[in-house]
């Protein structure tokens, strides 16, 4: 039922963890690099004041993302 | 023994530099670490020298030397790029990957920051994979206690199974730990067992049936280890290095070959091609790293705090974004511009003062009014106006920014503007080159 949610589809307060990534080359690696692997919590904090992009706080760092490239990684929503 | 480029150098593969040691007996050390963790303050205060470099990328994508000596040994300290890992993901990562694996240093030293060491175990772990033989200095251990970090030193030590040791990188005296581990470190018998990243099964399961294969070809000069999962995903640049390392006859070799397309066959059957071989590491990698300082590290408020929250909240909302941005940027203006107005009024009276003067000199000895029009009215003139209008808007204007910049503010201005500045195909941190 969860299978197809993704990062843009948590509110602000709420949480996740990261099931896939499903975006490719340099975009795949950067998220990588930053530490959403598998079973990675993250909290959306809030959207920025044109609604996007959004900011999340992955491993004790906030860092935004675009809808574009959230609607890449998948979550199981808490 | 005659001093051959083997006895007293040796090349720093891509960069094109030559290790030039002062004396045969000295050991070469790889300064490695994360961009901005104080990598060159470290370097600086070791080795005397007065090293700049930049953070944009392709800065310093050549290796720094330098000289330190203690009481037992004397060291070529070698300064290689800032990198986040060493998958040699860009120019920068391929030349720090390439210097450790392939550059022979006798140590390497890993430069963490205290304030976000998890995220700089990444680095730590893929060196501990290439070398047994490293130091993991963890900087700004002041900024880490400020913001009620503690951090055990001697339990990370031994889940790592390498020296770990704490500096303040812009205290000199704080790197003799670091000196005294890294003595240790090259001395002769010194066996580190370096904690050894476990990876899925499968990969654990590949890994098992070629490493034999791979370490009875490439002899003990690499780790046949991190040979073997490169060699299961090798990119361009190492397969030029392990052909000028080993000699090209390794690659080709007909029992390697089919031991990898083994290897690699076993791999596709369980589902795992190329991108999920790399999820799979960089997972295990960020999964070791997370597990090493659990318990190590504590933190007295997590990272992101209420009073955090409340204050992005005003800067970024909705309602307040915009407004609280412009007023911010007004202000810094409005400082800027009333504020330069004092300065170049004084300075331009002084510089203009001295034109008088000039005048009178230039008068004093008769000289022709051609030259005076030229040299006093014309080049002393532009360059006065030029000073007294254009230093002090500068003087005030960059280190206003530097303020907002250090305070954090201008990554919320990249986030603010992202949106209108991607409908003209650009991202919000270009904002602020505007």
């Amino acid at each position: 039922m969860n299978q197809q949610i993704c990062l843009n589809d948590i509110r602000p307060g709420q949480h996740a963890t990261v099931r896939a990534l499903r975006s490719t080359g340099s975009m795949r690696r950067r998220l990588l690099d930053i530490g959403l692997v598998e079973d990675t919590d993250v909290e959306c904090l809030g959207r920025s004041p044109g609604g996007d992009p959004t900011a999340f706080l992955i491993r004790g760092a906030v860092i935004a993302i675009r809808s574009e490239d959230c609607k890449n990684i998948l979550i199981r929503a808490l | 023994m005659g001093l051959t480029n083997s006895s007293i150098g040796i090349k720093a593969v891509d960069s094109g530099l030559i290790i030039q040691k002062q004396t045969p007996s000295d050991k070469v050390i790889a300064l490695a670490g994360n961009p901005n963790v104080g990598k060159s303050t470290v370097f600086n205060a070791l080795t005397g020298m007065n090293q700049h470099t930049g953070n944009w990328p392709g800065k310093t994508v050549s290796n720094a030397q330098g000289y330190c000596r203690t009481k037992k040994q004397s060291y070529v300290m070698v300064d290689i790029p800032g990198t986040y890992s060493l998958m040699a993901h860009s120019a920068e990562e391929e030349v720090a990957r390439n210097f450790i694996c392939f550059g022979a240093p006798d140590a390497v030293v890993v430069v963490c920051d205290a304030t976000c060491l998890e995220r700089n175990l990444n680095l730590v772990l893929q060196t501990l994979e290439i070398s047994s033989k490293v130091v993991v200095c963890v900087n700004l251990m002041d900024e880490a206690a400020r913001k009620n970090i503690r951090i055990d030193l001697p339990l990370l030590a031994k889940r790592l199974g390498v020296p770990v040791v704490g500096a303040v990188a812009r205290k000199k005296n704080t790197l003799s730990g670091l000196l005294n581990s890294l003595d240790g470190t090259v001395g002769a018998g010194s066996q580190a067992v370096p904690l050894s990243v476990h990876y899925p099964e499968i990969i654990e399961a590949v890994i098992s049936e070629l490493q034999p294969v791979v370490r009875r070809k490439s002899g003990e000069q690499l780790n046949s280890r991190w040979l073997c999962l490169k060699l299961l995903d090798p990119d361009e640049s190492l397969i030029q290095e392990i052909n000028a390392y080993l000699g090209e006859e390794f690659l080709q070799d007909v029992e390697l070959n089919q031991a990898i397309s083994r290897a690699k066959e076993t791999l596709a059957q369980q589902g795992v091609d190329s991108d999920r071989f790399k999820d799979l590491i960089v997972s295990a990698l960020v999964k070791t790293a997370e597990s090493v300082c659990e318990g190590a590290i504590t933190y007295e408020h997590h990272g992101y705090d209420a009073s955090d929250r409340r204050l992005d909240r005003i800067l970024t909302s909705k309602l307040t974004g915009y407004p609280v941005m412009l007023a911010l940027l007004a202000l810094v203006f409005w400082l800027t511009i009333t504020g330069a107005n004092y300065p170049s009024q004084l300075i331009s009276a002084g510089l203009f003062r001295v034109q008088d003067r000039l005048t009178d000199l230039f008068r004093f000895f008769h000289a022709p009014d051609w030259l005076h029009g030229m040299l006093v009215l014309g080049v002393y003139r532009v360059v006065a106006w030029v000073v007294s209008v254009m230093l002090p808007p500068m003087a005030i204007f960059f280190p206003l920014f530097t303020l907002l910049e250090d305070a954090g503010y201008l990554p919320r201005v990249a986030y603010n503007l992202d949106k209108p500045f991607k409908r003209c195909c650009a991202c919000g941190k270009q904002a602020l080159c505007m």
